[in-house]
């Protein structure tokens, strides 16, 4: 299969949702943000955390498995922590989502060339070459890096470390007809 | 002015208008301690840390204002749990205080520490752990803030030991006084709506002027909205009848016409099956609790639903309203009777004969038991009759959780708001003592009677010493079956009266002893003529406890019920009424 029809596959099952969650900058809130999913027995399927460019705040980004439950509920009990400040869900048709991957694969010299070659399809990176092994990264849409997982995974995939996805709003095209909040 | 965290700690309760802390010292609180001798505000010391959460949520209850407790770390904190909990599921405002280990003994293993934060988060509003001395007096603000507003509910404060303690560098703090906008800007993730939309309110009365069987669903959101007179007002404008949760009870006067009494598992038929039947709910913070609903399923099938709640989360959350309010109930309620009055009153539906099919309701299903004889063991109903014609009306009701509290809110005609003290979603065996000993501190005028079950009253008796002590006269009323009735009501009617673990006996322990051993006067009353006089005796004493204890039928159900998983429609009726149906 060739990179480019990972662009069929650019949105995550359906029975996933992207939230944006921004929270204050403090300790204790992933804890709280992750016992409310916990204790309603809802599963992370993947999680990333990292402050803002405004420190106060951090944004969580959670892909959650909902299928058992309404997504609305798990919005509302979430709103109601008093540390969290705002909740978007992202649609994936309309944001921009990343990860990262870094993957430790077998690389013998008959096949190392040929891998160097894939990463760079990718636009991967080779972090890292051993004397039988290569350490790669990608960052790209999450289909993307299970593409390359796909692709990496006959080789010899000896370790594999994703961070889970972020993801923001895609821009708008248009000139925007009402104001736009400041800040 | 540079200060210790401890005399910030109290100083900070003083600014917020606290009259009394419920507590028990220990280790980790006890520097703490020290200042409270020297301050205005009043300690109550209490035998068990659950009686202190319970006392501040009965505070709470009576006064509307947020009941204080104050306990140490490890054991102290875990025994507050449950009251946590309480006030968590009833939405009760209460600000909890506990001691830590020091900061730099967090995650050691450390003698009496426990992860209070994490295990109290589940059951609190809000909870932080604060970590140095000179953020005392903000985190304090905020916890009675944030247990005050929006919806209510408990906030606990765990404060370690090394930044209140005079002794450690640590707990040097420059005083301040946080403004309300440094509260506000300091939450930026917390702005409880307090307003209704205007088109939903609109929305809303349209429904209403057009409805031909309403019901006002009125929940505990009633009260902690002080919207009890704003309920009444909409109520006689519409002429539309009232249900009153078991949270509710006093939020609209049992004695108005227009009052149908409690929904729910023991509701009473008319009340029960008006929400039923009905063709508009009008749910005003109310939660569409498990016990209200039945059968989910079969709920009020035909009753299209309009929501007010200050919380977001309950719209939707069990039933999906046709039109969702999120807003203070007060404020809706007001808005929504304007909007209501506004309307042409020619297109407003004549609820004449709505009204009438309730009354006729009413009439053939009002609440019965049968009289014992004398030499015959006492009918809880009966007792329960006497404490209310013989005790003044605007008495304080606490109680426990089982047959007597169902009973207790049937047979009580609650005509004001705030007399009813209960423990409704957690349902917490062992609420009534404390629960009355604090509603009592937060109003010493008043009479305060705790209806007990004998098994309720064996978890928390103990604190009957702290009001022998503290000279704060409640009343308990025991009913004695010598069982927990409940489950033994359930065994009888869904186990084929195969009792497992429910007899109590009605003499182990004697009540009476164990009363007065603890500092109360005590009285057993056993036949139906002794009812009426050891309650005027009771009510006459107003220096001490008083306990009585009344030997009663374990015979005798709570009816009407609506078995478990069963919808409203199989309601069950005294079986003397014959069958539920319409």
């Amino acid at each position: 299969m060739s990179p480019q029809s990972a662009a069929g596959r650019d949105v995550p099952a359906p029975r996933h949702h992207v939230l944006s969650v921004l929270v204050e900058n403090r300790s204790g809130v992933l804890a709280r943000v992750a016992s409310l999913f916990a204790r309603r027995g809802y599963n992370i399927y993947s999680l990333a955390v990292a402050p803002t460019d405004d420190e106060r705040f951090s944004r969580i980004t959670v892909v959650v498995d909902v299928e058992s439950a309404p997504l609305e509920q798990v919005v509302k009990q979430l709103n109601k922590l008093v540390n969290v400040i705002k909740i978007s869900e992202l649609d994936p048709r309309d944001s921009v989502e990343r990860e990262l991957m870094l993957v430790t694969v077998k690389a013998p010299v008959h096949v190392r060339s040929e891998l160097i070659e894939l990463v760079g399809v990718f636009r991967g990176r080779i972090l890292d070459v051993g004397h039988d092994e290569l350490a790669v990264s990608l960052d790209e849409h999450p289909a993307r890096l299970d593409d390359l997982e796909e692709l990496l995974r006959p080789y010899g995939i000896i370790d594999l470390q994703r961070t889970g996805r972020v993801a923001l709003p895609k821009l708008e095209r248009t000139p925007s007809t009402g104001l736009r909040a400041a800040g | 002015m540079n200060i210790s965290g401890g005399e910030a700690l109290i100083r900070s309760l003083e600014l917020e208008g606290v009259e009394v802390i419920f507590g028990l010292p220990g280790g980790a609180i006890l520097p703490v301690y020290d200042p409270i001798i020297d301050s205005p505000i009043r300690h109550v010391l209490v035998r068990h840390e659950q009686g202190a959460g319970h006392m501040a949520e009965g505070f709470a209850h009576a006064t509307g204002r947020p009941g204080v407790a104050m306990v140490t770390s490890g054991p102290g904190a875990t025994n507050i749990v449950t009251p946590l909990a309480d006030a968590y599921m009833d939405s009760v405002p209460m600000v909890c205080i506990t001691g830590q280990v020091p900061t730099p003994s967090i995650g050691t293993d450390a003698f009496q520490e426990c992860d209070t934060v994490g295990i109290t988060r589940g059951v609190t509003k809000h909870n932080e752990l604060v970590t140095r001395a000179e953020d005392i007096p903000l985190a304090i603000r905020q916890a009675f803030h944030i247990a005050t507003t929006g919806r209510p509910g408990p906030v606990l404060v765990d404060i370690p030991k090394d930044i209140v303690d005079p002794m450690n560098p640590n707990s040097d703090m420059s005083w301040y006084w946080p403004s309300d906008a440094d509260v506000s800007s300091s939450l930026p993730g917390y702005k409880p709506t307090m307003k209704g939309h205007p088109r939903k309110i609109k929305d809303a009365a349209e429904l209403i002027a057009r409805a031909e069987r309403p019901v006002l669903y009125a929940g505990g959101g009633i009260l902690k909205a002080r919207a009890a007179e704003a309920l009444l007002e909409l109520a006689e404008m519409t002429g539309i009848p009232v249900v009153t949760t078991l949270m509710a009870r006093g939020a609209f006067p049992d004695d108005h016409e227009l009052c149908l009494g409690m929904p729910g598992m023991h509701g009473n038929y008319t009340a029960v099956t008006a929400m039923q039947r009905s063709d508009l709910l009008i749910a005003l913070g109310s939660r569409f609790d498990d016990r209200v609903t039945g059968k989910l399923d079969g709920f009020a099938p035909e009753a299209k639903i309009i929501h007010v709640d200050i919380d977001p989360a309950e719209l939707g959350k069990v039933r999906r309203p046709d039109v969702p309010i999120v807003g203070d109930c007060r404020l809706v309620i007001e808005e929504l009777t304007r909007a209501v009055a506004a309307l042409d009153p020619e297109r407003r539906v004549d609820l004449t004969p709505w009204r009438q099919t309730l009354s006729g309701w009413q009439e053939r299903y009002p609440l019965v038991y049968e009289q014992s004889d004398d030499g015959n063991l006492l009918k809880p109903q009966y007792v329960l009759e006497q404490l209310r014609d013989r005790s003044p009306s605007d008495t304080i009701v606490a109680s426990g959780v089982g047959q007597h509290q169902m009973w207790t809110s049937q047979y009580w005609r609650f005509n004001h708001p705030y007399t009813w003290v209960n423990s409704g979603g957690l349902g917490t065996m062992g609420f009534s003592v404390p629960a009355a000993i604090g509603a009592k501190v937060g109003c010493p005028d008043r009479t305060v009677w705790a209806i007990d079950g004998d098994g309720c009253f064996q978890m928390t008796a103990q604190e009957l010493v702290t009001a022998a002590t503290e000279r704060i006269p409640v009343k308990i009323a025991i009913l004695n079956n010598a069982y927990l009735g409940m489950v033994r009501q359930w065994q009888e009617m869904f186990y084929e009266e195969r009792y497992s673990e429910v007899y109590l006996s009605p003499d182990l322990p004697d009540y009476v002893k164990w009363s007065e051993a603890m500092g109360c006067i005590a009285l057993r009353v056993e036949s139906p003529d002794e009812v009426g006089p050891a309650i005027d005796k009771a009510n006459e004493i107003d220096d001490r406890p008083v306990v009585l204890e009344f030997r009663t039928d374990s015979g005798e159900k709570v009816f009407p019920m609506v078995p478990s998983g069963k919808t409203n429609d199989e309601i069950v009726v005294d079986p003397v009424q014959g069958e539920g149906g319409r």
